[in-house]
């Protein structure tokens, strides 16, 4: 992960990568969770050009899929979504 | 295989969807890695970044990591467009030519702190892109008041609302007589896109205005934050203009708005805002006169 870059003379620089997760697993920090329902999805692209932590993918085959593991849950999908295909549930619920 | 239809909707080039990896330390709600999606979307991985100390420092992350698919190069407040002179003339030396040089700063090290420096760059016709993203304060360090700071917002250094008007940067630049000039807004991704695009086909120095409200500093809840961003276009208290070869031209989500029949009530605006409960009526014909003034100028630069 760490790569040491070597300039010339032989100093060492620290220089970082890019890589998922860099402030931890930013999942943890929500308490409302988006669910959406595909069958109202009419793949718009709207969530995923707007989702600030860019874990949602729209396909045209499977519709709206959220990666949970980053989502912080700030509801800006649920906001922008035109169809109201997308909700927000307490997280713990069902 | 998308229809054409949904090719037609796609926003940004497929391959850039990862550009801004998930799990960043932004807010949730935060403006700033919407744009910086368009911004990778656009530039891919060739781009430099400079950034100064702003929200952008936290929230690209710290060593080992970061949390975007470009170089990044972190320097001190007040030196943003200087460093990124420095690194333009350096690509220039070397006769690197595909790849763009962006400074990427907030209001404070823009409009305040930076401001020397900016004007330094500009007035030298610096090649690269400086582009401010404009929260309205000094959100980092616990939203104290800068100079992009509207009348009549709280902050923790204006606890009884600010007294004066926001500092209209993108108007500073166009009066250094620079190639490029833009304002943007996050609600309007592709609006932005289309900037990007046309400042990456110019030489020269060029500068973008994005207009990012921010839900913790402006205290309204996280999934208002396109709501708010488009309202304040559609009240006509941000306008969309590009200014090319000294030109201004209004950009399509403003131009309904320069009808002030069209335009919604400023209230409207305000009212998702804790920062602005305070606000008096005063105040507020205040405000309404400096958006009239502010199209007034608009109207009359546009006007051939």
């Amino acid at each position: 992960m760490v790569k040491v870059v070597k300039p010339v003379g032989g100093a060492k620089l620290p220089v970082s990568k890019p890589i998922v997760g860099v402030a931890g697993r930013t999942g943890l920090w929500r308490n409302m969770k988006p669910v959406v329902n595909n069958e109202k999805c009419t793949r718009c692209y709207q969530c995923e050009i707007y989702c600030p932590v860019n874990v949602i993918r729209v396909e045209p085959e499977t519709g709206a899929v959220i990666n949970y593991d980053y989502c912080k849950g700030c509801g800006v999908c649920v906001d922008v979504c035109p169809t109201h295909a997308i909700v927000m549930i307490p997280e713990g619920g069902v | 295989m998308a229809t054409s239809l949904e090719r037609r909707r796609l926003p940004l080039p497929h391959d850039a969807r990862e550009g801004v990896l998930p799990g960043d330390a932004a807010c949730p709600g935060c403006p700033i890695p919407m744009a910086l999606k368009v911004i990778s979307a656009v530039f891919g991985e060739k781009a430099i970044l400079v950034i100064p100390a702003c929200c952008t420092s936290v929230i690209v992350g710290t060593y080992p990591g970061q949390s975007i698919k470009a170089s990044i190069v972190h320097v001190p407040f007040a030196s943003a467009a200087a460093v990124a002179s420095g690194i333009s003339q350096a690509l220039k030396a070397r006769g690197v030519s595909d790849v763009h040089v962006i400074a990427w700063a907030g209001d404070g090290g823009t409009a305040d702190i930076g401001m020397a420096s900016l004007s330094g760059a500009a007035e030298r016709n610096e090649d690269f892109i400086y582009i401010m993203y404009d929260n309205e304060a000094y959100m980092n360090t616990g939203i104290q008041r800068s100079s992009a700071t509207p009348k009549g917002a709280w902050t923790t250094t204006t606890p009884t609302g600010k007294v004066e008007n926001k500092k209209d940067v993108a108007r500073i630049l166009i009066a250094h007589g620079v190639p490029y000039v833009a304002t943007a807004s996050v609600g309007y991704p592709h609006d932005l896109y289309s900037k990007l695009q046309r400042a990456r086909n110019t030489r020269g120095f060029r500068f973008i205005h994005i207009h990012a409200p921010c839900p913790p500093g402006w205290r309204f809840d996280p999934q208002y934050t396109v709501r708010v961003a488009k309202l304040a276009v559609e009240t006509g208290l941000w306008i969309l203009y590009e200014y090319v070869d000294g030109k201004l031209v209004i950009s399509g989500p403003s131009r309904p708005f320069q009808d002030p029949s069209r335009r919604k009530p400023i209230e409207e605006y305000l009212k998702y805002q804790g920062r602005f409960k305070g606000v008096t009526s005063d105040v507020l014909s205040e405000v309404r006169k400096y958006v009239d003034e502010n199209w007034k100028w608009v109207l009359k630069m546009a006007t051939p």
